[in-house]
């Protein structure tokens, strides 16, 4: 219920928002679970495993049973916390993990049947019949137990992704938080101060108190005007660290637009990367519940949840609270509530020595040993020396002491240290270099022992920092933090550590029993710590449970680690950017337009984007096209965009020699004006890539690589040329991107070039010359990849798309027109040419019949390695042709007919496939075991994938013109 | 035969949205100047007609409309102006490969923390700064040609994609500017 | 990560390309015996503690890096350029 006069909402701004279908009215600074609270909403979820009914336990992101689903227009987002959404107008949530209605859920069943699913029951049940498991158990398994589920569409919200920078990274905007941001900001320090609420202050906003002499809130006014009219200081929030990471990384989760209908443009969530020299962590602490048997009723809640519900939301959770505490502290809240006019039916404080002054009953000495209520609590049962008493409530408030929230710290393979005095696990300092806790999070408990760690951390990151700041720590409240351990109490019925995941004391007992001491086997056998929450709420508490059980400490038992996300992070968040077209760049040629304008479907040739073929009318399939423009470059001429390919420019004295140790075959000798084919070695003697080199000048190469390889082939001469000719007299660079290239290919072509040229140009085979082109400077090469007499014309790239645009017109007047990627293809299988279909990555010089090309007169990357045993010989499958009257695959294996058709009798496989117009027949490309002595031999071809099973002649892989009569015409 | 048009890839695209514009820009010649070792007075002398040096590593130089931008180890790139005869270094002419992206106004910087994963605050990265690093997946050189003034160039042929980028980037940063917290 | 490129300055590990132990530098003489290639292609040490591994700059000045890390404290305690690297 919402009380009067309390609270830091809004009550101006009135929200609407539904919840499982039905209408609600909250305020604007209400979380989602704080207005169903005032709506006198208890029920808010299912448990995950025995579908037992569950309230809201905290006020924070630690939640673990009100899990939601928030239905957007066009995501449906599952195992969001109630306890930080936002309410907004419009915001539509339901409940999740339920069969039927939240009030009647029908897998409840799975309640009774509790003492048959207790720790370790998969393990148990499942395992026979084994056939059972896929079809039997896994899907009931999964109905069953589980969290939200999805809309099952694409997720099309906007995503985004931000890096940061600062000298300092202040976590948690509690006391130490401010505390430690105001130093550094004051000193001039680039501070990023992360708040994972909706509003900065931490426990100021929940706790009041005075600091300084003035209320808290005033106070934190006065230092959030200041920190926001720095301009060195970024607040950030609605944004949670959820990771440390090697030198200074962290990342963090900012909550853009989740707070606000959708709508265009507006990111959901930001993932940061922010690198800062230090970091505060001022993350405060978690508290504490206690595992008495039935525990989990809605209504009974962590005292500093209700302490917040009714200080910061103005709503009391109840209307007749009670409190079970072990901490002074924790007494704050009943006080509070009777202030405020709640009526506080008792105190329960296991602490015979405690104060019993209050003015509400006070039970010291005493344990709550059960609760009562069907769908939400309705009483409790108090066990004091040996009665046992029955207090009705609806809100029980329990506090088992603090955790210092102390997960980044762990982040990095830090293992957190057992205190005695706190009850609790602190920080091990210097766990995360750079990284430094204060306050709550170090285990400080007071407002003044958070205001003091905070500031005298920044001090010393202020100095370290070269820089100076005097400033005073106000004075606070610094009540000493008397805690005695209270993890579980005694009684008849479950009591529950793990709410998220369903795990009482019981199964952390039974997994001792059962032989599974260590925690971390405990942890995977009672699944304990392993929900959404990670064991925020229930880790030291289980641990506790288990050293009790194993007879050990608790220090000695150790603890699990924490790891990175904090809190989850959704994997749109932190893959923004990186969806659809934001997955890679895409490359475009000069010729994208004029190639699109003709109809031709583009194909992706690695970031690069290629006409496949350009259709005719009357053209129903790819095939015909092909067909056609094979026909077209073998009889008149045809024209396409080679652009693609990777042109690397290279200058100097040594630049032959350069090029005769990355390449195989010597280009020292080279005449100036001419063109080689060049093949090039990985170290480990396998082929890297091929393609020609053109010597433009004496001291002047231009190398080609093949479009697949013009990264690698950069980062592999980069490599060669650092580690061992760094001083040699040769610079080379990319200038892939500053020509367009077309080839231009067939009987006519040297008609069409010639056409082109201002001045006329005799060029030999291989050979290169400057021309110039429409009133441009250009290149022209005598190359070919498809076995006729070919050129290639190259043009500044910007005058790339006019330059095709003419050729191809053209072309057309003589009976030619442009090919695309799969005619070329087919060309190039029909010459024998190979791809990186051929030199995969395992093939040697030797096993493409290219070992005449290892030059024995000079060293070379990859000579020694090629020369090992195993990487030549008749053993080694090498590369062959086939032929075929039936359709052939890449992909296929070769065997000997008549052999049975397995891995050990295989003896090659298909790596390019083609029909061949030109010579009627299906052709491949493949490598056979000895295949060159093995020309004229029939093989058999199986594709189990595809079905096919065909006999193919093997032959040489040159199919068309083996005396290269054409290309030297 | 008749002359060759000239296009370049974007087309001289322009967009002003959020408090940035976003622009493509023309340069003029791109000549890369990659010194060969020993040959760094020679370059100095050849450099010294433009009343220009090789600049230091992360920065650029701006003099009477050049620009000389640090791109490598021992590398530059002349920018605005045709290269002079300079010995001791292989010279490439560069222009056709880099389309060049203006970026300028006051959320200038927050749009490139979201695809640039470099410390550009002003102390770190002041006026005359060169950067080679990335756009999201994109190799690309920027300048920082005032305090909230930006160069970008990529490779020509990932113009769109840079594009595509940055004006997504441009309209989720207005967005937020749009937002009453 | 932060590698710190000794020319492009404190960079994400994003930005770099990681190739293999800096064995890769030191490359046998040619006609060397086979197992002394076999070496220096292959054998590996996988070191507890400070490691000397190449990472390339591929999304910036494209050099190659020397680089001295522990690969237990991932500390990073030396980044040197191989084209200037003493032997």
């Amino acid at each position: 219920m919402r009380i009067d006069g309390k609270g830091l909402i809004d009550r101006t701004k009135p929200v609407r928002f539904r919840f499982d279908g039905k209408d609600y009215a909250g305020y604007k600074g209400d979380t989602l679970a704080s207005a169903l609270l005032a709506n006198d909403v208890r029920l808010v979820g299912r448990s995950f495993k025995y579908h037992r009914p569950r309230g809201v336990l905290t006020a924070g992101s630690e939640e673990p049973n009100a899990l939601v689903e928030v239905v957007g227009p066009t995501n449906q987002t599952p195992n969001v916390r109630a306890t930080m959404q936002e309410v907004f107008e419009g915001l539509v949530a339901q409940s999740q993990n339920r069969l039927g209605s939240l009030r009647f859920d029908l897998l409840a069943v799975n309640d009774y049947l509790a003492p048959f699913l207790s720790a370790g029951f998969y393990y148990k049940t499942f395992m026979w019949p084994r056939v059972f498991w896929e079809g039997l158990y896994e899907p009931l398994i999964r109905r069953a137990a589980g969290l939200g589920s999805l809309s099952g569409r694409h997720d099309e919200g906007t995503y985004e992704k931000a890096f940061a920078f600062c000298d300092v990274l202040v976590i948690g905007s509690g006391p130490s938080g401010l505390m430690a941001a105001l130093t550094a900001g004051r000193a001039g320090a680039d501070v990023i101060l992360c708040e994972e609420s909706h509003a900065f202050g931490g426990r100021l906003l929940s706790d009041g108190g005075v600091i300084g002499g003035v209320p808290a809130g005033e106070w934190l006014a006065q230092i959030l005007a200041e920190l926001e009219a720095l301009p060195n200081v970024r607040l950030m929030l609605r944004t949670t660290v959820t990771g440390a990471y090697d030198h200074g990384t962290y990342g963090a989760l900012e909550r853009v637009g989740l707070h606000k209908p959708a709508r265009p443009n507006l990111p959901r969530e930001c993932f940061w990367r922010i690198v800062a020299k230090h970091a505060v962590l001022a993350a405060g602490a978690l508290e504490r519940p206690v595992a008495f048997p039935d525990n989990d009723r809605p209504g009974i809640m962590l005292a500093s949840a209700v302490r917040t519900y009714l200080n910061r939301y103005g709503v009391s959770p109840g209307k007749r609270v009670t409190l079970f505490a072990n901490t002074d502290q924790a007494r704050a809240v009943a006080r509070e509530l009777m202030a405020a006019g709640v009526t506080v039916a008792a105190i329960i404080d296991p602490r015979p020595d405690a104060s019993a002054v209050e003015d509400c009953p006070v039970h010291l000495g005493a344990e709550v040993v059960g609760s009562w209520g069907r769908l939400g609590l309705a009483g409790i049962q108090v066990r004091k020396g040996g009665d046992v008493l029955q207090i009705e409530t609806d809100c029980l408030a329990m506090s088992g002491g603090w955790n210092p929230t102390l997960h980044l710290t762990c982040h990095m393979n830090g293992r957190p240290r057992w205190s005695e005095e706190l009850a609790a696990f602190v920080p091990m300092e210097g766990a995360v270099p750079g990284l430094v806790a204060v306050g709550a999070a170090n285990g400080s408990m007071s407002t003044y022992g958070a205001l003091t760690t905070g500031h005298a951390a920044a001090q010393k990151i202020v100095a370290a920092l070269g820089r100076k700041v005097q400033i005073e720590v106000p004075q606070a409240e610094d009540a000493p933090y008397a805690v005695r351990a209270l993890w579980a109490v005694e009684g008849k019925g479950r009591a529950w550590l793990d709410f998220a995941n369903d795990v009482t004391t019981k199964d952390v007992k039974l997994a001792a029993q059962e032989g599974f001491r260590s925690v971390e086997h405990m942890k995977r056998y009672t699944t304990q710590g392993m929900a959404p929450d990670q064991g925020k709420n229930s880790n030291v508490a289980a641990l506790a449970v288990l050293a009790d059980a194993t007879g050990r400490g608790i220090a000695e038992t150790g603890t699990t680690t924490f790891r990175p996300p904090y809190t989850p992070v959704s994997i749109a968040a932190m893959g923004a950017g990186g969806r659809a077209e934001g997955f890679a760049p895409q490359r475009f040629l000069t010729s994208d337009q004029a190639s699109r304008d003709r109809h031709a479907p583009m194909i992706e040739a690695g970031l690069w984007y290629r006409p496949s073929y350009f259709p005719k009318p009357g053209e129903t399939t790819w095939r015909e096209a092909c067909d056609r423009e094979v026909a077209m470059v073998r009889e008149a001429v045809g024209v396409a965009d080679v652009s693609t390919l990777g042109k690397i420019d290279i200058q100097g004295k040594d630049a032959g020699r350069f090029l005769d140790f990355v390449y195989t075959n010597t280009f020292s000798t080279l005449p100036v004006g001419r063109v080689r084919y060049g093949l090039m070695l990985r170290e480990d003697g396998h082929v890297l890539d091929d393609g020609t080199s053109a010597r433009l000048g004496e001291d002047h190469y231009l190398m080609t690589t093949t479009t697949a390889a013009a990264g690698l082939v950069m980062r592999h001469l980069d490599f060669v040329h650092q580690a061992f000719c760094a001083d040699w007299q040769v610079r080379f660079i990319s200038v892939t991107e500053s020509w367009a290239q077309f080839a231009v290919a067939g009987p006519k072509a040297r008609a069409l070039v010639q056409s082109f040229l201002e001045e006329p140009v005799d060029l030999p085979f291989m050979g290169v010359a400057p021309v110039r082109v429409g009133g441009v400077e250009g290149r022209l090469f005598r190359i070919s990849f498809s076995g006729e007499e070919g050129y290639e014309l190259a043009v500044p790239t910007r005058y790339g798309e006019a330059l095709f645009r003419d050729l191809v017109a053209r072309a057309e007047t003589m009976g030619g027109g442009p090919y695309g990627m799969e005619a070329l293809n087919v060309l190039r299988i029909e010459k024998g040419f190979i791809t990186h279909a051929e030199i995969h990555g395992r093939v040697t010089a030797h096993d493409i019949g290219m070992e005449k090309m290892v030059s024995a007169k000079k060293d070379c990357i990859g000579k020694a390695a090629a020369t090992r045993p195993g990487l030549w010989g008749p053993e080694r499958e090498q590369l062959v042709g086939l032929k075929a009257g039936a359709p052939i695959s890449a992909g296929a294996h070769l065997f000997v007919p008549g052999t049975e058709i397995h891995r050990e009798t295989d003896q090659g496989y298909v790596t390019s496939v083609c029909w061949s117009p030109t010579l009627g027949a299906w052709l491949g490309l493949g490598f056979l075991k000895d295949g060159r002595a093995r020309h004229g031999e029939k093989v058999r071809l199986v594709d189990h994938l595809r079905g096919l099973d065909v006999i193919c002649e093997v032959c040489s892989p040159v199919f068309h013109d083996p005396e290269g009569e054409k290309l030297r015409a | 035969m008749p002359e060759l048009i000239a296009k370049s890839a974007l087309e001289g695209r322009s967009l002003t949205l959020g408090g940035v514009t976003l622009a493509e820009v023309e340069v003029g010649p791109i000549t890369s100047v990659a010194l060969f070792p020993g040959g760094a007075k020679l370059a100095a002398k050849g450099l010294k007609t433009l009343g220009l040096a090789m600049p230091a590593p992360n920065t650029f130089v701006e003099k009477k409309g050049m620009r000389i931008v640090w791109t490598g180890r021992e590398q530059a790139f002349l920018i605005g102006v045709a290269p002079p005869a300079i010995e001791g270094v292989a010279v490439t002419d560069q222009t056709d490969g880099w389309t060049v992206l203006s970026l300028a106004g006051a959320a200038s910087v927050e749009v490139l923390a979201r695809l640039v994963p470099v410390d550009l605050r002003l102390p770190v990265c002041p006026v005359g700064t060169a950067l080679r690093t990335q756009v999201n997946h994109m190799n690309a050189v920027i300048l920082r040609t005032g305090d909230h003034a930006f160069e970008i160039l990529v490779f020509r042929s990932m113009a769109r994609t840079a594009w595509h980028e940055l004006e997504t980037t441009v309209s989720m940063v207005a967005a937020r500017a749009g937002l009453k917290i | 990560m932060r590698l710190t490129c000794p020319l492009c300055g404190e960079r994400d590990r994003r930005e770099f390309y990681y190739y293999g132990a800096e064995d890769y530098l030191r490359r046998p003489a040619e006609g060397a015996p086979l197992a002394e290639w076999d070496n220096y292609l292959h054998l590996r040490d996988n070191p507890a503690g400070v490691t000397k591994d190449l990472w390339y700059h591929e999304a910036g000045c494209a050099q190659w890096l020397v680089v001295t890390r522990n690969t237990v404290t991932h500390e990073i305690s030396g980044v040197e350029l191989v084209a200037e690297r003493k032997a």
